[in-house]
């Protein structure tokens, strides 16, 4: 192995001081995602684009069929039961996504592949890598939320053009489950307790806020319990807005206690990830 | 005297930065930067710098000054307090107490500024396995703000210079360990860094690997680039550093040049002996007289002396017979070993 290969120097190959203005240190950190999204893009390709579809098809239209032949309409509002699902879907789409981004790559940017403790090696700071990457969640967020609506207009259950104002909302939703599971992906030593949080949080979540059925069907006790449920929130959010008759009020209800539960997230995540990352 | 330094650093514009300062004016920050580092004449200077976990005290108010352009290194067994003084001056981890100063500036005000002007190459590699050579070395420059097209040139010189370009398009998860502390290595140098702080950067490599990552350190000196290593490597220390301190349990035990630290705590010569194993304390005690100083290791008995060869020979005058003798030069090992009491790498 030869060490004299002619090299020109490095430590002063590079002028000092870039001359042109520097990119925001927040969107340094979403960069970061965006590159190594590209290497893995195809594998979400069925999350974002194929499930909005198939749990429309099977859900909306074999069932929907089915609930429009027994009972009427009445019990969902008096709309078409797919036209009553979609909105639905939609944010529950937007809360997996935004959980599922919001715990496995915090724990890989903290432990396993580093990235964070790269980043905060350089000019960027905690905070930087926070926001850098609950940006990059709510774009994922984005990017599903506008297939799904894209697929409900296909599917032809976007009666209104309120329906444009359910993509922030659903955005919006994605952004009150990012934030508070990033505070508490930070947190984690392991991975375990993500597998619990999905069986015992997300997945009920799901099933129980409103999103195939309407929450006055439940017993009434849990019926409060659901209705204070982030998702619930959501659900209802989009559903007045694709549905064309928003209420004013229960929307700005709504999406401030969405806001809130953002603020609120975003504070812990703060402390957590300064605790986590800075001793 | 500290006092008055420190008011000076506090004076100077450009100091206390803040982000919207930081994000236009780097040309005249890192003037600021060297100025004030010219200035105080230490690349970093740290007084009673202390660092505490709670009730464990990791660093216990340690003085060191490093000066711009030399190899400064940190020897020490693991938990010395080495990780621990190498993050503060990073910029990574606050300090508890005393006061530390870094290019001239405060890393607890100036954290953002001074990174920016530090290469890190920390103990773990924070490399993304999944990402390419190039992607890695160009993400991480790009975390420095640097322009594309600058960033893309000073990615190929970096691959050359890391022995990496015809790896440069695949993935890292398949590199040796030499490789991948090659690249975390050019990664840190990507901003052009005046300071490169090193953590332990040979540790778990093979004799080759080692050689031709000491190689790449010695040019970087020579153009002028402060280095800052930790090791617990005696070899590695005496290769590389100019000046290191020897620290055990959170203090600074010994400070000085390699050779001024041996000759301050060692002999010219050692000369090692192997009896059996139970012999050695007996052994120990009978030819304690036939050297300035006699150190019982489990496995090896160690007689401190100027002479060597007449020590052994007066040793087999003795009768005495070990399974094993030789005589050496003395070596930070041994300065440790005075110091400590036990050697480095157990």
């Amino acid at each position: 192995m030869s060490f004299t290969s002619p090299l020109p120097p490095v430590a002063t190959a590079l002028p000092q001081g870039p001359a042109t203005p520097r990119m925001p240190p927040v969107l340094r950190a979403y960069q970061y995602n965006l590159l190594a999204y590209k290497r893995t893009w195809r594998g979400s390709l069925t999350t974002t684009f194929l499930y909005p579809v198939l749990y429309l098809a099977a859900m909306g239209v074999g069932l929907g069929h089915l609930i429009a032949h027994g009972s009427s309409d009445q019990a969902v509002g008096g709309v078409p039961y797919l036209w009553f699902l979609a909105p639905g879907l939609l944010a529950g789409t937007a809360m997996q996504i935004a959980a599922n981004e919001s715990t496995f790559p915090v724990m890989a940017g903290i432990k396993w592949l580093k990235t964070y403790l790269a980043m905060l090696a350089t000019p960027l700071e905690v905070t930087d890598v926070l926001y850098g990457h609950l940006l990059w969640i709510l774009t994922r967020v984005a990017l599903a939320s506008s297939v799904f609506l894209a697929v409900m207009a296909v599917f032809h259950t976007v009666p209104s053009g309120w329906a444009a104002a359910a993509f922030p909302a659903a955005v919006l939703t994605g952004a009150a489950f990012a934030a508070p599971m990033m505070a508490f992906s930070a947190t984690r030593e392991t991975d375990k307790s993500f597998v619990v949080l999905y069986r015992f949080a997300i997945v009920p979540l799901f099933l129980f806020s409103g999103t195939f059925f309407p929450v006055t069907q439940l017993p009434g006790w849990l019926q409060v319990v659901a209705r204070c449920t982030p998702l619930y929130q959501g659900v209802s959010l989009c559903r007045g807005l694709v549905l064309g008759h928003p209420r004013t009020w229960d929307t700005l209800g709504h999406a401030g206690y969405l806001l809130a539960t953002t603020a609120v997230g975003v504070l812990a995540a703060r402390v957590t990830y300064r605790r986590r990352l800075v001793q | 005297m500290l006092l008055g330094d420190d008011a000076l650093v506090r004076q100077m514009p450009g100091s206390r930065g803040d982000r919207s300062r930081d994000e236009c004016s780097d040309a005249s920050r890192s003037q600021n930067a060297t100025a004030a580092a010219g200035r105080t004449g230490a690349a970093v200077r740290a007084r009673e710098l202390t660092k505490r976990f709670g009730e464990f005290t990791a660093v216990d108010a340690v003085d060191f000054d490093i000066e711009v352009g030399e190899a400064f290194g940190f020897l020490g067994a693991n938990g010395a307090g080495k990780t621990s003084t190498m993050r503060m001056i990073a910029c990574l981890s606050p300090i508890s107490s005393g006061s530390l100063q870094v290019l001239g500036l405060d890393p607890m005000q100036d954290g953002p500024q001074i990174r920016s002007r530090i290469g890190l190459v920390p103990q773990d590699d924070t490399l993304d396995l999944e990402l390419t050579v190039r992607d890695n070395l160009y993400l991480y420059g790009r975390y420095f703000g640097l322009p594309k097209k600058q960033l893309r040139e000073r990615v190929d010189q970096l691959l050359e210079f890391a022995r990496l370009t015809e790896r440069a398009d695949e993935r890292v998860d398949p590199l040796s360990g030499g490789m991948r502390r090659r690249l975390t290595i050019a990664r840190a140098l990507v901003s052009s860094p005046s300071l490169v702080v090193l953590d332990e950067p040979t540790t778990g490599l093979d004799p080759q690997a080692r050689h031709l990552l000491w190689d790449r350190l010695y040019r970087l000196k020579r153009e002028g680039v402060t280095l800052v290593v930790t090791t617990h490597y005696m070899d590695e220390a005496e290769q590389l550093c100019d000046r290191l301190v020897v620290m055990d349990a959170g203090r600074i035990a010994a400070a000085g040049s390699p050779r001024e630290l041996i000759e301050q705590w060692s002999t010219r010569e050692v000369v090692e002996l192997r009896f059996d194993p139970e012999g050695h304390e007996v052994h120990g005690e009978r030819l304690a007289d036939l050297a300035e100083r006699v150190e019982v290791l489990p496995d090896r008995l160690l007689l401190y002396t100027d002479e060597g060869d007449a020590t052994l020979d007066a040793v087999r005058s003795r009768g005495a017979s070990p399974i094993a003798a030789l005589v050496r030069r003395s070596t930070l090992e041994d300065v440790f070993l005075h110091l400590t009491g036990r050697s480095l790498v157990d």
